[in-house]
């Protein structure tokens, strides 16, 4: 059923690729076979990765750059991550009402994710949705974050250019943005710059990144209006420009080995962990050695070493 | 964590009234049901509401309207989702819907209306009896 699925993905069939998108999503066995067949299908699109604080302008310029693709013939895919509700682990995705009019526009693809208790920013599977979207022929991946602050960085690890928004007049602007977040940017955005204090936050912003930055790529600040869609030439142009930086610094093939190791170690960690345990939980072991450290019989290290040595 | 599945729901407000209070109050108490709400925004077209469910794989589609164009509005709803293959998504309703309607509109697959004054534990009840979350082998 999944060689079937896969198939009609391939083809360009919707459908299935929501289909899988979902079995992705919720871990199914499912959704492990098709990204197994769509792995070789992958590696074709840009990944442009959108982050920025609560209320910045993220779902409204991922809308405009959108846009500003299909003007060009590039086919869209977007994954837009919204909170889950700690307390009620349910969550409301609002992003596309900022980009209703992509809806009916075939070229574009629009999924929503809730972060289902994860932290850094995205939902435990979105490289994967993003892998799917990839295999699906998406010439570009747009992901947009949650509002973030200043730990919710995973999103350079997903995204070839990572944009982070700023907007101007919201106190000390760059404060709001600064270590972690304001790292990771490859582009700079100041939305609403049709604002006051604009220029400001776009001189602070330019002082702060003169601090120190890796070689050979001076990060541009863009100022945009992104609901009226000014800036989004200006950023789809830097996004290119990105991609020939990474493409001729060899940046792009380092990162690309960097996210082969980490996808692979996380893999190999969740199997070797599924094992130990598909063992340790059979034959009571696991709850045996939780109550010796409950008691303090065990260290929690020797208990684990023990779990380990068990399973063989 | 990974494995668990999700209600996912869209809460969409078809054609022009652009009273939107009633679908953010129940897309709220969905979600504090622990369900994964995808909230549209106003004046959707019916292909923008089935062309979301398409692209969400959503389980169930609620559609809120005041305006009293529902006998118009839901069917072509229905239809798009149709040609879409999303035959198989529980529909429900609400807003300003006369009683005479209900017949025409549980025709059409509209098994749930909740008019003014329906209890949001009502329709959270109903959409968790009708809308589990379906399994892989269920939805082919």
């Amino acid at each position: 059923m999944t060689d079937a699925l896969v198939a009609q993905l391939l083809e360009g069939d919707k459908r299935a690729l929501t289909r899988v998108l979902s079995y992705v999503e919720n871990g199914l066995p499912e959704g492990r076979e098709a990204m197994k067949a769509l792995f070789s299908h992958s590696g074709h699109a840009h990944i442009v990765g959108i982050t920025g604080p609560t209320g910045s302008g993220k779902s409204t310029l991922v809308g405009a750059l959108a846009r500003e693709y299909r003007s060009r013939g590039r086919s869209v895919g977007i994954v837009a991550v919204d909170p889950t509700s700690p307390f009620s682990r349910g969550a409301v995705l609002g992003d596309r009402i900022r980009m209703q009019d992509l809806t009916s526009d075939p070229g574009v693809f629009i999924r929503s994710m809730a972060t289902r208790g994860a932290l850094g920013g995205l939902a435990p599977t979105t490289n994967d949705v993003v892998t799917v979207m990839d295999a699906a022929h998406k010439d570009v991946i747009i992901v947009e974050t949650v509002g973030a602050g200043q730990d919710e960085v995973e999103v350079a690890d997903t995204a070839h250019t990572t944009i982070v928004i700023s907007v101007p007049g919201a106190g000390d602007e760059v404060q709001a943005i600064k270590a972690g977040i304001l790292e990771i940017a490859d582009i700079l955005v100041v939305n609403k710059s049709d604002q006051p204090r604009a220029d400001i936050t776009a001189q602070q912003l330019h002082a702060y990144l003169n601090l120190g930055r890796e070689e050979g790529w001076e990060v541009p600040i863009i100022k945009a209006v992104a609901i009226k869609g000014q800036g989004a030439v200006e950023l789809a142009d830097a996004i290119d420009r990105h991609r020939g930086f990474l493409e001729s610094s060899g940046r792009l093939e380092e990162a690309r080995r960097q996210r082969a190791r980490r996808q692979l170690l996380a893999l190999a960690q969740e199997e070797l962990l599924s094992r130990v345990l598909a063992t340790a939980e059979g034959n009571g072991r696991l709850e045996a050695l939780v109550e010796a450290i409950a008691r303090r019989e065990v260290d929690p290290h020797t208990a684990a070493e023990r779990l380990i040595e068990a399973a063989g | 964590m990974s494995d668990e599945r999700k209600i996912k729901v869209i809460i969409a407000k078809p054609g022009l009234d652009g009273h939107d209070r009633g679908a953010k109050v129940v897309a709220r108490a969905l979600r504090d049901a622990g369900m994964e709400v995808v909230y549209t925004g106003i004046r959707q077209t019916p292909e923008m509401i089935a062309e979301t469910a398409l692209q969400e794989d959503a389980d169930a589609v609620g559609l809120s309207i005041l305006s009293g164009a529902h006998l118009e509005l839901f069917p072509r709803v229905v239809e798009e989702l149709q040609k879409r293959g999303m035959d198989d998504v529980v529909l429900f309703g609400g807003g300003i819907i006369p009683h005479e309607d209900l017949p025409k509109l549980e025709k059409l697959g509209f098994k749930g209306i909740f008019g003014p004054g329906a209890s949001t534990l009502d329709i959270v009840e109903w959409v968790r009896k009708n809308a589990p979350a379906r399994g892989a082998a269920s939805r082919s």
